[in-house]
């Protein structure tokens, strides 16, 4: 099981958490900045795994990671996942990100971390590996994106009319349609 | 109110969408928290827009706040209006948020439960994936109640995608709705052979989390994994899958067997890192759990240990990292192989990865020798020097500790040198392991007397030197073995050769800066020495200078009356007190001076020993006591609170500190106390304790906690000059210690060669070479009276959660048992039929749930059925496994079970009565899967033939570990023990009188032993007088205790050689507490109880009286027997004597040669002949002797004693004997009598056993005592 994915960058700065475990928001900042500070102070040429990290798991817990650039990705494992084939779901992970964002930089993952969420989403579920294949996991995502488009140019379409008179107040504009209505 | 108006509109023009607010953030780095409050403010008002998408966006915005850890539970409710809007757009963002911020303590939660319902069965494909991927975030027992039936209908979804996710959410479900499992358990095993990999893959993942942490409800589907793991492709499915079997295999030995072969093939064929290091473990963890069996057993695991090395040689961190781990593994049940790559390890110390040293370092502990320990603490020492960080520092050094120390200094041959090492230690600067560097001290000085003279002579050095060590005050320093050196020169003076000069050491004023429990043990050991001196001085008639030393204490004693520690200054008021007398008594008459000095040694004579760590633990309740009774009535409670003044609280705080139970316990039972009573009391105690050294190791932690204010005093003194040399002249080196021994074993190494080609190379040298302890380790340790020896178990704390996924999945569903469906509920918390119901309705078992037709197909026989299931049933409790009245069941229908998987008992049946009648039981399938693989086998071959012995998994261990000793009480075992007893009993009376008679003896069911066959001479045809014969031999014996072995065999078990020792008792007093343990070869293993360590000792389940014996087993398991074996061992035990008990050990040797694999068998001469000439049998020796008795019939009854033979024809002068393996070799022997002189001639398909065989029988023929 994967308890937790990690993305901060060289600061320390969240880019996106993914607890599957439930903690409250203090503890999940606390973990954030103990895994940062296990993770930053080692050097690049060293293994990707770290022992340790009182906060989350205990013994059984592993943390693994990569670093990309001025990315941190790190997810927090327990013995029942496999050091190696982790590492290569990190992989998988920042490649379709990579084809996703096509070159994703840091900035991508600030302005859309809702987007990452979602890629996210296609390779793990509630802490379990849901699909490696990277082909089908960018088909599903595009297929989601042309969704959501079709669905925005419905919107974009038909509350015109909203749209020219949002500078208005609207809630004058509802009063009146509502009086409208009423006669 | 206009203008608001107009503004409010103005904003909502300029509404952020998320890149808005981030962008925001960015820009207001110096004062975020009131920026996210103004845009909280915002976002709550666009939460009460009627506009889902402008909801939408404020919900996406919170879950970006939330990631930056702003709680957003307050729009708990708007999440969910966002995630019931129709379009995907905002569900997903309305999911999302939900995913990231609710819990199961999100009240809302239950009002979604229709919604997701809703959005699980839309037509849209990816609202139910969405739905699915939020569920699987915040499932709670309600939903996954009330859902699971949705799920289970997505699960056979006609889109891949749906099913991938059904399928991997339902172990989400199980783990909150538990009973979920077995209803929805086929549908889960049928999606492991789905045409899509993607939902394969998720069906493999889930059954591999729960067989995790469940795993034997999960042994039926290993041939299912097995077939997905010889066809799958996909190296993260096969990962999971190999990481599942290796969780399998310690409950099922046999599937080990079957693994070895595909894993070794995928260990030489792919190229995948990640398949091959999982594999390696996986190969690993089917060694550790089936020791012996296996074809090509070392070769396994040399192969593990070569690809390892090539991971740990990789210049990949990573792979370096999982080679150490790995190794790890190995080195728990086969040091050896991971001995000789130490090279390696020793490199990886120099890694510049933290992690790594740290592996190696863990390695290193496991491979220490007595041979190499030396060598690898020198290693260290270099490492610790050169090393950058005190935290890895101070790992070293604790490890060289640990390392050292460990089994009692087992490894430690020379404990002068250990003592300088320590001493060496203490030179590292700002460690923080000091205490742990004294304790050692202490220990080492205490319990190996012979070193007490060296030991002291450096502690006086150290003291002498206590500058050095004190200007680190910090706590817990190095300064802390003051502490241990001030102790020691006071409590073994004697050794002292300059006992006043330690004494004015000890009184520099520079020593009032210590910590204060150091400055306590000061004052203390002060007098101690003051009193040696004066009983020296004594000796010689020299009082002048006695006079001396006792005005210079009286001069400087009273600087620690000023200390602000409190127990330092009491001690120092006493003992200015105690000198000033002694002076005065001095000034007297010589007969008064005399008396004092014998006075002052009195207070502190006698010895002490070590206390056993869990002694206190161990006191036995006296009979009668009721710990839990009040001695008065209680007081009510108003009553008590107000009587405790409020000063005392601080003495109340103060022992609290102290952690111990009984002050605690104390104080709640004796409340009639008053709290002045109870204070005195209390310091009464702690004066005793402060004067019982027994008492040490816990004085040091209370007075280090209550005066850790004395560590800041010592910050304000002047830090030493660290250019000094650290270096104390006086001090002795480790290092001539070191290349004293190697100078020594360099003479040995010699030695060795020269023996070694005398013998040909015949012996295996898997033996250590014997290193001489130069001093004693005294493992003396007091226990209490009466206290029991109990090991102690420690409790599994495991989830409450996965226990209740513990759920028998091979039973057919009943009736009751289906998900619930959507109906109108009565009962707000319906709850299905507890498992606990299912007997009564076991009758009314109908065909009713589709998915439990297939099972019930299988079995037709309802009564059958019936009995299995109550089995089944009684499997699935734990609790009630150890129920001797499973053994009263038949036979047919334990062969027929999964019961002998599990349960050690299984070796009390008797394997023949099986049969294979009920194969058609599903079960049976699986047995028969697993079965197979020794009948596959080819080095494996089972001469009978009869796949069901197959069944005996569990070794035989009669006597081995505390619970095959629980399961030896069973009625059925024990009445089969007393006969065996009986009868050998028998046997060795009849041996001594030398009467052999015939047909004595009935040979017992299922058990051989060749002493019993052997005694039936019923073959010779003349009755015979010899010697009296016992294959009894003498394995060692002390002034306390004797042990006699034999070893027996089972044809029916290949691996496996039970030795029977009988222990007996030579000393007038109890001896119990015996432990039995032998260092394991590559070879031989001594199997030990579940869960056991390869270094454990075997407890041995009895107690002997004074002047009894006693038998005990142990089993062996046997990987190849062409060579004999030799092993060392040793036998610890507790004489319990009046005065106190005392730990004793003796050291063993045992061999066991090649005829002890033998088992005389019955060969009729018509198959002798026919074996004789089928040409298999193509190794032929000769031996030639003079035997000692000059009888043919005697030297035939000899050798088929002592060597396990069966005569087959015999002619005058002549006999064939035959003889098998208990794997299988034959052995034919003719032996022909001339003149006095032996010939043997013996045929067999193995050279070396032949030949070693031969030279067994030349021993037996020729030597007199065995």
């Amino acid at each position: 099981m994967i308890k937790a994915i990690l993305v901060f960058n060289n600061h320390g700065k969240p880019r996106l958490s993914r607890f599957y475990q439930y903690y409250p928001e203090d503890m999940q900042q606390q973990i954030v900045r103990e895994t940062f500070h296990l993770v930053s102070k080692r050097d690049d040429n060293v293994c990707n795994f770290l022992e340790g990290g009182t906060l989350i798991g205990g013994s059984d817990f592993k943390i693994i990671y990569r670093h990309y650039a001025t990315l941190y990705f790190v997810f927090c494992v327990d013995s029942s996942e496999s050091e190696l084939g982790i590492l290569d779901l990190i992989q998988v992970f920042v490649e379709t990100l990579d084809k996703c964002f096509e070159n994703v930089c840091e900035l991508d993952l600030i302005f859309h971390v809702d987007k990452v969420h979602y890629i996210l989403a296609e390779l793990v579920m509630g802490g379990m590996v849901l699909e490696t294949n990277m082909t089908e996991i960018i088909t599903r995502i595009e297929e989601q994106n042309k969704l959501e488009k079709s669905e925005k140019a419905k919107l974009d379409g038909t509350p015109v009319l909203i749209q020219t008179y949002e500078t208005l107040d609207l809630s004058i504009l509802n009063e009146l349609r509502e009086k409208i209505a009423k006669m | 109110m206009a203008l608001s108006k107009v503004k409010g509109t103005l904003e909502r023009v300029l509404d952020k969408n998320l890149q808005d607010l981030v962008r925001g953030i960015r820009n207001h780095k110096e004062n975020e928290t009131k920026y996210v409050a103004e845009c909280l403010d915002e976002i709550k008002n666009e939460l009460r827009q009627e506009n889902v998408a402008v909801k939408a966006i404020a919900v996406n915005k919170l879950t970006y706040l939330q990631m930056l850890g702003y709680d957003i539970s307050w729009a708990a409710f708007n999440v969910i209006e966002v995630m019931s809007s129709p379009k995907f757009t905002f569900k997903r963002i309305g999911y999302l948020s939900a995913s990231q911020s609710f819990h199961e303590g999100t009240d809302v939660l239950m009002l979604t439960t229709n919604m997701i319902r809703k959005d699980l069965g839309s037509q849209n494909l990816y609202d139910a994936g969405v739905a699915l991927n939020g569920l699987s975030c915040f499932i709670t027992a309600d939903l996954a109640r009330d859902l699971a039936n949705d799920i289970m209908t997505l699960m056979t979804s006609t889109k891949p995608y749906l099913r991938k996710k059904a399928v991997l959410i339902m172990y989400k479900v199980f783990l909150q709705f538990p009973e979920a499992l077995r209803p929805a358990f086929p549908r889960l095993k049928e999606k492991l052979e789905d045409p899509d990999p993607g939902v394969q893959s998720a069906a493999v993942n889930v059954i591999c989390e729960l067989a995790r942490k469940n795993p034997r409800n999960y042994l039926a589907l290993a041939p299912l994994f097995f077939k997905l793991m010889t066809s799958s492709t996909n190296n993260w499915v096969l990962i999971k899958i190999i990481k599942l079997f290796g969780a399998l295999t310690p409950l099922e030995p046999r599937l080990g067997k079957k693994l070895i072969e595909p894993l070794t093939n995928l260990i030489h064929s792919t190229s995948a890192m990640s398949l091959l290091y999982e594999c390696i473990n996986t190969v690993i963890a089917v060694l550790i759990s089936v020791s012996t069996g296996i074809p090509n057993h070392t070769a396994s695991i040399q192969l593990c240990v070569q690809k390892l090395r090539i991971l740990i040689e990789d210049s990949d961190q990573n792979l370096k990292y999982l080679g150490l781990l790995a190794m790890s593994k190995i080195l728990q049940t086969h040091p050896k192989s991971v001995q000789t790559h130490k090279d390696l390890i020793l490199q990886c110390l120099d890694d510049k990865d933290e992690s790594i040293r740290f592996r190696a370092l863990d390695l290193l502990y496991g491979m220490v020798s007595k041979k190499n320990l030396m060598e690898i603490v020198k290693k260290l020492m270099v490492h610790m020097d050169k090393a950058e960080g005190t935290n890895y520092r101070d790992e070293l050094l604790a490890k060289i500790i640990e390392i050292c120390s460990q089994s009692n200094y087992q490894y430690v041959t020379n404990f002068e040198w250990y003592v300088s090492v320590l001493v060496e230690l203490t030179r590292m600067e700002g460690t923080r392991h000091g205490r742990l560097i004294a304790a050692q001290m202490l220990d080492v000085a205490i319990r190996v007397q012979a070193i007490r003279p060296f030991a002291v002579a450096q502690m006086a050095v150290l003291l002498e030197n206590a500058h050095v060590l004190s200007n680190n005050s910090q706590r817990n320093g190095i300064c802390e073995v003051l502490y241990a050196a001030a102790w020691l020169c006071g409590e073994f003076p004697d050794h002292l050769t300059d006992p006043k000069g330690v004494l004015e050491a000890m009184l520099k004023p520079k020593i009032t800066l210590l910590p204060g429990h150091i400055q306590s043990v000061y004052v203390q050991n002060i007098i101690k020495l003051y009193a040696n001196i004066i009983k020296r001085a004594e000796g010689q008639n020299g009082l002048a200078g006695v006079r001396e030393v006792g005005e210079m204490l009286q001069e400087k004693l009273p600087i620690f009356i000023q200390s602000a520690d409190l127990e330092v200054q009491e001690r120092a008021c006493c003992m200015v007190q105690l000198v000033k007398y002694v002076l005065k008594s001095q000034d007297k008459d010589g007969d008064t001076a005399a008396a004092i000095a014998e006075e002052l040694a009195a207070l502190f004579a006698g010895d002490l020993n070590p206390v056993a760590p869990k002694a206190q633990k161990k006191v036995p309740v006296p009979e009668g006591l009721d710990l839990d009774a009040w001695i008065n009535d209680p007081p009510s409670e108003s009553s008590e609170d107000e009587d405790r003044p409020v000063g005392s609280s601080i003495f109340v705080t103060k022992d609290n500190n102290e952690g111990s139970f009984y002050h605690e316990a104390a104080k709640a039972k004796v409340p009639d106390m008053t709290p002045e009573e109870r204070t005195k009391a209390k310091e009464q105690r702690r004066v005793d304790q402060a004067h019982n050294p027994n008492y040490l190791k816990g004085d040091v932690k209370k007075s280090a906690s209550n005066t850790s204010a004395d560590g800041n005093l010592g910050n304000s003194v002047v830090e030493l000059d660290l250019s000094i040399p650290l270096r104390v002249p006086g001090l002795s080196s480790s290092d001539q210690y070191m290349k004293m021994e190697q100078s020594l074993r360099t003479k040995k190494a010699g030695k060795k060669k020269r023996k070694k080609r005398k013998k040909g190379g015949n012996d295996e040298s898997d033996e250590e070479e014997d290193i001489p302890q130069i001093h004693q380790v005294s493992t003396v340790e007091e226990v209490p009276e009466g206290a029991e020896a109990m090991s102690d178990k420690e409790e599994d704390g495991g989830d409450e959660r996965y226990k209740k996924l513990d759920i028998d999945l091979d039973e057919p569903l009943r009736p009751g048992e289906i998900l619930p469906v959507r109906t109108h509920r009565i009962v707000p918390d319906h709850k299905l039929p507890e498992p606990e119901e299912e007997p009564k309705e076991k009758k009314k078992h109908k065909k009713k749930e589709k998915e439990s037709k297939k099972d019930k197909k299988k079995s037709r026989d309802s009564r059958k059925e019936e009995r299995e299931k109550r089995k089944r049933k009684k499997q699935s409790i734990p609790g009630e496994a150890d129920e001797p009245s499973l053994l009263k069941e038949d036979h047919e229908e334990i062969a027929g079970d999964n019961t002998p998987l599990s349960s050690p008992r299984d070796k009390d049946m008797p394997s023949g009565g099986a049969t294979a009648t009920n194969s058609t039981d599903k079960m049976n399938d699986y047995e028969f899967w697993m079965s197979s693989t020794d009948a596959q086998s080819p080095s494996h071959s089972e001469p009978q033939g009869k796949p069901t012995t197959e069944v005996k998994v569990t070794p035989v261990q009669d006597i081995t570990s505390g619970d095959e000793a629980k399961v030896d009480t069973t009625a059925h075992s024990k009445k089969k023990k007393k006969e065996k007893k009986e009868r050998r009993e028998k046997k060795e009376k009849k041996s001594k009188k030398s009467k052999l008679k015939a047909g004595d003896y009935e040979e017992a069911g299922g058990i051989t032993t060749p002493s019993q066959e052997v005694v039936d001479p019923s073959q010779l045809e003349t009755p015979v007088t010899a010697k009296p014969m016992s294959s009894y031999r003498l394995l060692a014996e002390n002034a306390s205790i004797k042990m006699m072995y034999e070893t027996r065999v089972s044809p029916q078990r290949g691996d496996q050689l039970i030795l029977s020792v009988v222990f007996t008792n030579l000393t007038p007093h109890l001896v119990n507490n015996l432990e039995f343990n032998v260092m394991d070869t590559l070879n031989t293993k001594l199997s030990r109880g579940m869960g056991q360590a390869s270094h454990d000792a075997v407890q041995v389940p009895f107690v002997l009286p004074a002047g009894l014996s006693n038998e005990g087993q142990f089993a062996f398991s046997v990987d190849s027997l062409v060579q004999p074996t030799k092993l060392r061992g040793t036998l610890t035990y507790m004489v319990k004597m009046a005065e106190g008990s005392t730990h004793e050990k003796v050291d063993f040797r045992l061999t066991f040669n090649c005829s002890s694999f033998m088992s005389a068998l019955p060969c009729k001469s018509s198959e002798f002949a026919s074996l004789l000439s089928s040409g298999d049998l193509t190794e032929k020796s000769t031996m030639k002797c003079t035997p000692l008795e000059n009888s043919f019939d005697v030297s035939l009854l000899r050798i088929c004693f002592y060597n396990h033979f069966k005569v087959v024809e015999k002619v005058e002068g002549s006999a064939s004997l035959y003889g098998r393996s208990i794997q299988g070799h034959h052995l034919c022997l003719l032996v022909k009598y001339n003149n006095g002189e032996i010939t043997v001639d013996g045929k067999s398909a193995e050279g070396a056993l032949l030949s070693n065989v031969l030279a067994d029988i030349k021993t037996v023929l020729t030597s007199d005592v065995l």
